[in-house]
């Protein structure tokens, strides 16, 4: 299978969502390379999160198309006609294609492999960390053990999957350094320590694409810089790509390869930190600008 | 002293079945928040099953071992309330999930209701019995006027409700299956996002609960030898009692509740009045939850941020 990086992963293809007559994005297309980290910027409201909750399957787009590759390229050409056809996905053997946006949400994490964090910790407060780490690792556990019923009985291929499902947990577990802290419960553990398990949590379901919402908000600086390592060691694995919002732009100007910016709904701006940074709509967007300048933006926007 | 320990034989004996049917109610209510009036329905509609099964393997296959007997009928019982479990759950619940908070509370009176009349004008209204199974007992304690005994019967309850609550505890912290149910307890849509299929989930909660519930309806029936349509109803409110008073939510909680409800009814009836059993069981339920509202091993509240 090639694997190489750069191939496109995800592609969001003229995307809109609207609640009632709020358009809360407006004709949104963008790309997210496989082994990167891609960000997506933009001031409050610009409908960052609404991005990801179509992807993530929370939100059916009104309008666009969101589509996903596993595998082999060369499947971007059947996009069109799988979506004609009007399926969910298309599996061969050399990859997998899968449109987000007409999947429900445990399937887009299950079948299409992404998966995500939110703005606010959720993780299931009363449970163990170990135990949070298990949870993702539900599907996998659920197939080895025939629905739990072979389980019961002890049968091998379950206790070799609880196996490697515990191994997997204790992987994540000393890469954020929360080993010792296995048994606890997950709501004790200290602010950053709970903002790194999301990120293991989320690692557990084994995702080709990681979208996380804001993960260093709250932060520290310290907690800040162990966040953008594990997430750099995350792309050094080459497995899963990561597709990342953030406000703090140190960390989005140190850990990311590309930059997408949104503003009411709108990209105004696609390219590497370097370009995004002396880009004149992202200045005008983030530091706001005269009334004459704002109309000159959205004429080059084309609103 | 004899008559008391007596009484707690028959208390744990009735506690058991009703906490039983309350894990059913506090499971329900910790994933769906919801009180589910139909479960009461299940556990008579369940007991109908085992009196129907008895008829039909006693008198057409001719089974004659008493042990083998109740074995085969539970297993029917809980195979077949499972299933209609399930079915209420699909065509009742599940199309109202997104409604209002009420209405999957209405549909679930609704199908309480509908239970019982089923069940009234399919078996009759007039109480239907079955032959005791066992005729044993083993006398504890004599003392010339008043024997201590525990039957064969009330043995039966306690283990099989030992088992089956070491086999449910298995189930629920140790399995992948257990995990993914208080994963949705706590929040259903991180479940899903991290993979676990809720609404399957839920129905495999509906299963489990009426299987349980079978069960408590087998051996009620095998217990008290009679059963009628209008059954559900009081064990049914009294169990759910016992999953408020233990807390609800809390599986311990509902065992503990089930117990306390059992020896409270028993105790009452032996010292006091038989008329004011019911009286006695609500009326200290009113008073642990005026101290203790979260129930005895229920947790507080947190409010989600």
């Amino acid at each position: 299978m090639a694997l190489a990086p750069h191939d496109v992963l995800l592609r969001v293809e003229h995307l809109t969502m609207r609640f009632g007559g709020l358009v809360a994005i407006h004709d949104l297309s963008f790309e997210a390379k496989r082994g990167v980290i891609t960000a997506l910027i933009g001031p409050n409201g610009a409908g960052k999160t609404t991005v990801f909750n179509c992807i993530t399957g929370f939100y059916k787009p009104s309008e666009g198309r969101i589509a996903l590759l596993h595998g082999d390229p060369v499947l971007w050409n059947e996009l069109d006609v799988v979506t004609a056809r009007g399926q969910r996905s298309l599996r061969r053997p050399e990859g997998a294609l899968f449109l987000l946006e007409r999947m429900p949400d445990f399937l887009v994490t299950e079948k299409a492999r992404v998966t995500r964090t939110f703005q606010n910790i959720r993780l299931f407060q009363g449970m163990s960390v170990l135990e949070n780490l298990l949870v993702a690792q539900h599907n996998m556990l659920m197939n080895a053990s025939g629905f739990t019923a072979l389980g019961i009985f002890g049968a091998p291929s379950y206790a070799r999957a609880q196996r490697e499902a515990i191994e997997r947990a204790v992987y994540w577990l000393e890469k954020i350094n929360l080993l010792d802290r296995a048994d606890d419960a997950a709501g004790e553990l200290p602010y950053g320590a709970q903002r790194r398990l999301e990120v293991a949590r989320a690692m557990c379901t084994d995702p080709v694409l990681l979208c996380l919402d804001e993960p260093a908000a709250g932060l520290n600086p310290r907690e800040s810089a162990d966040l953008n390592e594990l997430l750099l060691s995350i792309k050094k694995d080459g497995i899963t790509s990561i597709l990342l919002i953030e406000h703090d732009m140190s960390v989005v100007m140190q850990i990311s390869d590309h930059i997408v910016v949104l503003d009411h709904g709108i990209k105004i701006a696609d390219g590497t930190p370097e370009a995004v940074r002396n880009d004149p709509n992202v200045i005008a967007a983030y530091l706001g600008v005269e009334e004459d300048e704002v109309q000159n933006v959205a004429a080059k926007v084309g609103l | 002293m004899e008559v008391f320990v007596q009484q707690l034989i028959n208390g744990l004996t009735l506690g058991s079945i009703y906490g039983l049917i309350a894990i059913g109610y506090t499971m329900v209510f910790g994933i769906l928040n919801m009180v589910n009036f139909a479960h009461s329905g299940v556990f008579m509609v369940s007991a109908f099953i085992a009196l129907n099964a008895l008829l039909l393997i006693t008198t057409w296959f001719g089974v004659s071992s008493m042990v083998m007997a109740l074995m085969i009928i539970m297993v029917i019982s809980m195979v077949l309330s499972a299933v209609l479990n399930w079915t209420i759950e699909r065509v009742a619940y599940r199309p109202l999930r997104k409604s209002f908070r009420l209405a999957p509370l209405i549909s679930s009176i609704g199908m309480s209701i509908f239970l019982t009349n089923f069940v009234q004008v399919t078996q009759g209204q007039r109480n239907k019995s079955i032959p005791p199974l066992f005729h044993k007992q083993i006398i504890l304690m004599d003392n010339g006027n008043y024997t201590v005994a525990v039957s064969y019967e009330q043995i039966t309850i306690w283990v099989v409700t030992i088992l089956l609550l070491g086999a449910f505890w298995f189930l629920v912290t140790k399995t992948s299956l257990g995990r993914a149910q208080r994963a949705c307890e706590q929040d259903q849509k991180m479940a899903s996002l991290v993979g676990v299929n809720v609404d399957r989930t839920i129905s495999i909660t509906f299963v489990i609960a009426a299987a349980l519930a079978a069960v408590a309806g087998s051996m009620y029936l095998m217990y008290y030898g009679v059963v009628s349509f209008s059954d559900g109803f009081v064990p049914g409110i009294k169990a759910f009692t016992a999953a408020v008073l233990g807390g609800i939510g809390s599986l311990p909680g509902a065992v503990i509740g089930g117990l306390i409800i059992g020896l409270i009814e028993t105790m009452w009836s032996a010292y006091f009045s038989i008329d004011y059993k019911d009286v006695a069981v609500f009326g200290v339920l009113a008073i642990v939850l005026i101290f203790l509202p979260q129930g005895i091993l229920g947790r507080p509240d947190v409010e989600k941020v």
